[in-house]
């Protein structure tokens, strides 16, 4: 590493990106076996599926820096003021067209994340960057493509988009917020400042969200809190009695 | 009026081989959309370097009630096989 860099401010960067990947991860997940037809019940396994890969490389690397504890041990004996994800990827799945307005809202900015972190000068983390970009691309293109034939699809089908649109939009800024976390990240070259992804995100969610004949809403208020700890939405907790559980009633239990 | 999407025949060129094998069926709106569904029903276990999807109606197929003449005439020809010609030695494995 180039510039020397507080491994406090390292390790809530690699939670942020990890605690992302888990919860929205674990969302997806709640899917199986539930989703409209067979094929996309496998797609969005397949999607949880490659979440949880790169939550267990983030983590990992977190939990290296954090005394060596384990991805396991971050994901499952934390509790929600710990987790440092945003608060659109915690938000309950709702419908299909609302799982997938919120797939579609991560991926896009996941995807640009990913590729200005893929010239990290932190090794591992471009490494991390690397693999998970080339599942993000998919994953952008099949979220992508399921909004805009969903929103330029049937009555029903559009109008149901728009108000998922409508209802995560005021998520979306969280994900652009910074502070002395990525200030440090910056400086130290490591990750990129998050309010500079935000032009790049605006055309490429625009396009999409046009070709789906879908209206962003007018309002800039954006809900915070998630990714400082300072406050998650009460669909936390409940999302982590269901995950952890199994590590709460059996501690050390082993599979 | 007919809301399933229509049936698709998937065809996946595995990591060794040049030719495209029919590994199932599923359903999808569009050829697009048919080529990322097999995609994520058949190649998650790293099966496939190639897709092919055909809508299953452009599919024309052999009546098997017609079994007896279009296949059994063969049988009797065995002089179609080139097992009567000697493959000198220089041609190797063919």
């Amino acid at each position: 590493m180039s510039v020397s860099v507080s491994n406090d401010a390292l390790h809530q960067f690699l939670l942020r990106m990890g605690d992302n990947t888990l919860i929205l991860g674990h969302r997806v997940s709640e899917w199986c076996g539930h989703a409209p037809v067979l094929e996309e019940d496998i797609a969005l396994a397949n999607t949880a599926l490659d979440l949880i890969g790169q939550t267990q490389m983030w983590l990992g690397l977190a939990g290296e820096i954090d005394g060596g504890k384990s991805a396991d041990d971050l994901a499952f004996l934390r509790d929600a003021w710990d987790f440092r994800n945003v608060l659109l990827v915690e938000v309950p799945n709702g419908d299909f067209g609302r799982t997938l307005m919120r797939q579609f809202l991560f991926d896009a900015w996941h995807s640009i994340m990913l590729g200005r972190l893929m010239t990290s000068a932190d090794d591992r983390v471009a490494a991390i960057a690397a693999k998970a970009s080339k599942e993000v691309a998919y994953h952008l293109e099949r979220s992508g493509g399921t909004v805009v034939g969903l929103g330029d699809g049937t009555e029903e089908s559009h109008a149901r988009m728009q108000e998922a649109l409508d209802y995560l939009w005021p998520y979306v800024g969280e994900m652009f917020a910074s502070d002395e976390v990525d200030a440090q990240m910056v400086a130290a070259g490591i990750a990129p400042n998050p309010t500079d992804l935000r032009e790049e995100y605006d055309a490429l969610v625009g396009r999409i969200l046009t070709q789906a004949t879908l209206s962003i809403p007018e309002s800039q208020f954006a809900h915070k809190g998630g990714r400082d700890g300072r406050m998650h939405t009460e669909h936390l907790g409940h999302l982590l009695t269901q995950m952890q559980w199994l590590q709460r009633a059996y501690p050390g239990a082993k599979w | 009026m007919n809301n399933e999407w229509p049936l698709w025949e998937i065809f996946i060129r595995g990591q060794h081989g040049m030719s495209h094998r029919h590994v199932g069926s599923l359903h999808a709106p569009d050829a697009k959309m048919a080529i990322k569904n097999a995609r994520d029903v058949y190649t998650r276990r790293n099966e496939g370097v190639s897709i092919w999807v055909v809508e299953a109606n452009n599919i024309s197929a052999s009546s098997p009630s017609d079994k007896g003449p279009l296949y059994e005439p063969s049988e009797s020809k065995v002089y179609r096989h080139p097992t009567f010609f000697d493959i000198p030695e220089e041609v190797g494995a063919m």
